[in-house]
């Protein structure tokens, strides 16, 4: 059964609407000397969600060595295609070389990138970041592709907990020294 | 000779008196942008600064911090901004229609008193006379004649700008304005019952109405007939909640639509003189002028000093209507346009001649009152 509200008749001064008049004037007074809201925002930045999907970065481990490997994954599966690497080799000699590849050039357009996070999913070395970069601008569509050496700058450094390329050098030592694995 | 001289001595006088209200309406637009971000619980605009005023050590910052220089910036971009006239428009009435608010909002303040100043007159006595431009003895009925015409400024930019949004802005600002200029005029007859005398003639002067309120303020006598007139104000001026003529939401900007750059700006200083002196009208009218409070007399001495006084107490009443303006824009929604008209016609028009009868009977029981 339907419920009947019962509406109590307006009063005379409810139906003038003088009194609500008053009680609204008296809520945006006293609105007035509230803290304002306001971010102001070159000089004051948001407090940024730890998990927040910002521009993809590249990242270094502790030891400074660059993490990537150029396997290539990020750039297949980035759906709007805005990732480009060229593979390249890692000297013989350098301390690095059991690691064998890292790109020679990478490239992520940033008029393309859409955020998605795929790359750094599907990432196996933990290489590539999204980080709380989140001001990208430039004058030129040329400026928004970021090369290598601006996704490291941006990028930084990251605590690798992992050390998989360590463990796998010591495991190549320990197996020449004619241990068995 | 002395014609010159009384030449020059005016002109001066308009001058400044013109100059005045112009940057009042300047900071009237800062106060507006500031008050409502107040309101808002925002910042509002704190970024401009003049590059003299950033050396001065606090001071410079709070300024800044007000937007101090704001209205410097805005009436600049007003002045630079390329000045495009479309190609549909009626050119002469495109240009006049401007103008022509700007005239009549300006007009108004030349009969309002806004202080006083003491002479000894050949009996030695101390004789009181109002700062005013003009003294005229039908003050409030020129007063009533000229804002009127300020809707000639709105229709006209709404026809001439001979498209769409613009007409049906001019249409509903016309509407409105002859609408509540009736109540308006009704109610004010009280006013007129109230100042004037038996057996004395002028009642329509403002400096009289003044003088004859410094007992009680006439807001305080008349409550009903000040609130019409502060309703009839609110839609004189076309502020919010009455803004039919502009209507932002639905007429993208009314009359204005086709107005940019300095033309805008005219249209723009004008709805802020009205306003400003649609609240000097009220205050002389209904807040006892520059009579400090009611019953109290006023604690400053009868020279130079005191003048300067008497318009600083003027002015902060004005002041405060013109942050009340503010206030009651954030605090009401907007009426539908066939509520403005409901509220015209139906509620205030009748409640003016109610109340217009019963003053009339009133002081017909008691002349002397």
């Amino acid at each position: 059964m339907a419920k009947v509200l019962e509406r109590k008749p307006l009063t005379f001064w409810e139906r003038t609407y003088l009194p609500q008049i008053l009680g609204g004037l008296k809520i945006t007074f006293f609105n007035m000397f509230r803290r304002s809201e306001t971010l102001e925002y070159p000089e004051q930045r948001p407090q940024l969600p730890k998990a927040y999907r910002g521009a993809p970065t590249l990242v270094k481990d502790p030891e400074g060595r660059e993490k990537c490997v150029s396997c290539q994954l990020c750039e297949f599966v980035c759906p709007p295609k805005a990732i480009r690497i060229t593979p390249g080799a890692i000297p013989f000699d350098a301390p690095t070389a059991h690691v064998e590849k890292a790109p020679k050039e990478f490239d992520i357009n940033m008029l393309r990138c859409i955020y998605c996070g795929l790359c750094e999913e599907v990432c196996p070395e933990e290489a590539i970041w999204l980080q709380d970069v989140y001001s990208i601008s430039g004058t030129s569509r040329g400026q928004l592709i970021h090369n290598k050496a601006k996704l490291y700058e941006l990028g930084g450094t990251r605590p690798d907990q992992h050390r998989k390329w360590d463990k796998k050098l010591a495991a190549e030592k320990a197996q020449a020294e004619g241990g068995h694995h | 000779m002395e014609f010159l001289k009384y030449l020059i001595l005016h002109g001066i006088f308009a001058l400044v008196v013109v100059v005045a209200l112009m940057s009042m309406c300047a900071y009237a637009v800062l106060a507006e942008r500031k008050i409502s971000s107040w309101i808002q619980n925002r910042v509002g605009p704190n970024r401009t600064q003049l590059p003299f005023l950033a050396y001065i050590p606090v001071v410079g910052v709070m300024l800044q911090r007000i937007g101090f220089s704001q209205p410097a910036a805005d009436g600049l971009k007003f002045l630079f901004k390329e000045d495009v006239t479309p190609g549909h428009v009626k050119k002469f009435y495109y240009v006049l229609a401007p103008v022509l608010s700007l005239i009549a909002a300006l007009l108004t303040c030349t009969v309002l008193p806004f202080g006083s100043y003491w002479v000894t007159d050949a009996n030695n006595k101390l004789v009181e006379y109002p700062i005013v431009l003009a003294n005229l003895d039908i003050g409030l009925l020129f007063i009533l004649a000229i804002s009127s015409l300020g809707v000639y400024g709105l229709v006209l930019a709404g026809w001439a700008s001979n498209s769409k949004y613009p007409f049906l802005g001019g249409i509903r600002a016309s509407a409105q304005l002859i609408s509540y200029e009736l109540a308006m005029g009704v109610a004010l007859l009280p006013v007129f019952l109230w100042s004037s005398h038996p057996g004395e003639v002028s009642a329509l002067n403002l400096y009289d109405i003044v003088q004859s309120q410094q007992g009680l303020w006439l807001l305080i006598w008349q409550p009903v007939t000040a609130l019409i007139f502060l309703v009839c104000i609110f839609a004189e001026t076309n502020r919010l909640p009455f803004d039919m003529a502009e209507s932002e939401t639905d007429l993208v900007g009314g009359f204005h639509t086709e107005y940019g750059s300095f033309k805008f700006g005219f249209f723009f200083i004008a709805e802020y003189a009205h306003m400003i002196v649609g609240s000097a009208v009220f205050v002389v009218l209904f807040l006892g002028g520059w009579n400090f409070l009611p019953y109290i007399p006023a604690p400053w001495p009868h020279n130079w000093v005191g003048s300067i006084l008497t318009i600083a107490w003027f002015l902060a009443k004005v002041f405060f209507f013109v942050f009340f303006f503010i206030w009651i824009r954030w605090t009401l929604p907007r009426f539908r346009y066939d509520q403005v008209m409901k509220l015209g016609w139906n509620v205030l028009l009748p409640l003016a001649v109610a109340n217009f009868v019963a003053y009339l009977v009133f002081f017909a029981l008691f002349p002397n009152a």
